[in-house]
């Protein structure tokens, strides 16, 4: 236990200090939502009825970009061999690296979604909603997202490979986290919010579970 | 003959060689058969003539399903006894699985504009199968990213297995979610929903279909061998001495 310890405290302090990138993945969350109001125009309505998509697709856009960091540091410079010669389980292994993952770079996502509620004319219970579903989705398309940062890890330029790789089992995160911040905000009493919201926790869960796993199994082979 | 003697590859090239003629042949004649009983079929009291394109579409959209069932079989044969036939296997159905996938799409969004008036629905089967055609595309991507084949293999299994949770979603998807699509009506508990003169040519298509994918399977597995042998033996050659005068 102390190992896994140690390994998520290394791992966040390393994202935190300078050139760790995951202070970035907000500042790219930060902008991708500005972009907005250029591309479909200033109108605070539209703006409002579009808040909730526009920030899901700012944060999976932002995990996606800090995902590749998650395995390539630690093969740049060697730890990852390390890391699997370790006598703890490479799945633990696995599964704290994609926590620590989440804690330095999904958390800040969430914490800076009420700042850019305010941005796209969202109100408080519209933001509180948001948030609460990225902080339920984010650690699916952290778990989902190693997957493919382990099978990137092990090719030559996997980088782009990463995105093509990954969006795709994204969607379904996407989908619901979606249909849930829609349910709170457009279609009060309508739609229930509660619906969307537990499939997105059990996809979370289902990913938790799935996640370290295929990353594990992937390293095991592609490292040898 | 055992399974595991089948599965030698020199052994499967033989017997592949052998068998490819008769199955090209077979899958021609009941091909030409169904497309006859399916051009004999009568027209739909609604939908008319066009109803006719799911004598294609339909086989096609169950074949792009069970392609990724055939590699996630065979991934499991990589990642479980590491054999090289199920690395050949898995890798020469993706480009075919691709293709019947995109045949789908293309029949379906064709078959839909004369019926639901429009190419493209965002609904959730025909959004499933969209996501379906671009795992597809990224397995092929990864297969090529990677030099080593046995490796790649490996990294391919990984993922085919991952996306195989898709396929389950497809083919409820027009249960769990009540969209344009049209819900399963061939396959169901209570009994096929379709008129037999509607069902004996689909079922011959699909048997065709089936064929079809194996004797394409069968002759892009052998493909695939020869290239590795090829390349193994271009490696021997670049990695002799060279004779120097």
């Amino acid at each position: 236990m102390s190992a896994l310890g140690s390994l998520i405290r290394r791992d966040i302090r390393i994202a935190l200090r300078v050139g760790g990138g995951a202070l970035i993945g907000v500042l790219f969350f930060l902008t991708v939502v500005v972009l907005m109001p250029f591309a479909i125009g200033p109108d605070l309505n539209l703006l409002a009825r579009l808040g909730p998509a526009i920030l899901w697709l700012g944060a999976l856009l932002a995990s996606l970009l800090t995902l590749d960091r998650l395995f390539m540091a630690d093969h740049d410079d060697g730890s990852l061999d390390l890391i699997l010669m370790s006598r703890t389980p490479l799945e633990l292994t696995c599964a704290a690296k994609a926590l620590a993952h989440w804690l330095a770079a999904g958390v800040p996502l969430v914490v800076a979604t009420p700042v850019l509620g305010l941005l796209l004319n969202l109100d408080g219970s519209a933001t509180a909603a948001v948030a609460l579903t990225l902080l339920v989705g984010t650690p699916a398309l952290t778990f989902t997202g190693m997957i493919g940062a382990a099978l990137a890890v092990t090719l030559q330029r996997g980088g782009l490979l990463l995105a093509v790789l990954v969006l795709p089992l994204s969607i379904p995160v996407l989908i619901f986290g979606v249909a849930a911040s829609n349910a709170a905000i457009v279609e009060q009493g309508t739609m229930s919010f509660s619906t969307p919201f537990s499939i997105l926790c059990a996809i979370s869960l289902a990913s938790l579970v799935i996640g370290p796993f295929a990353a594990a199994a992937s390293l095991r082979h592609g490292m040898d | 003959m055992t399974l595991t003697e089948l599965a030698n590859p020199t052994r499967f090239l033989s017997l592949a060689t052998r068998v490819l003629p008769w199955l090209a042949m077979l899958t021609a004649v009941l091909l030409v058969f169904g497309l006859y009983q399916a051009a004999l079929a009568p027209d739909d009291y609604q939908q008319g003539a066009t109803v006719k394109i799911m004598f294609i579409h339909v086989p096609n959209a169950w074949l792009a399903m069970f392609v990724w069932g055939v590699m996630s079989v065979a991934s499991l044969g990589t990642l479980v006894w590491r054999h090289p036939l199920a690395d050949v296997a898995a890798k020469a159905a993706a480009p075919i699985g691709a293709a019947f996938t995109f045949l789908a799409l293309v029949t379906g969004s064709l078959w839909g504009r004369p019926m639901w008036g429009t190419y493209w629905e965002w609904d959730a089967r025909l959004t499933s199968v969209l996501i379906l055609f671009l795992m597809y595309l990224g397995l092929i991507a990864l297969w090529r990213a990677v030099e080593d084949p046995s490796r790649a293999a490996r990294a391919a299994a990984v993922l085919t297995l991952v996306g195989a949770i898709n396929i389950p979603i497809i083919k409820f998807s027009v249960d769990w979610w009540n969209t344009l699509h049209q819900p399963a009506s061939v396959i169901r508990m209570a009994g096929s929903a379709l008129d037999k003169s509607f069902l004996t040519p689909l079922l011959i298509m699909a048997v065709a279909f089936s064929l079809l994918f194996i004797t394409l399977h069968l002759a892009a597995m052998r493909n695939e061998i020869l290239r590795r042998r090829l390349r193994s033996l271009q490696m021997l050659q670049a990695s002799k001495p060279v004779a120097l005068p």
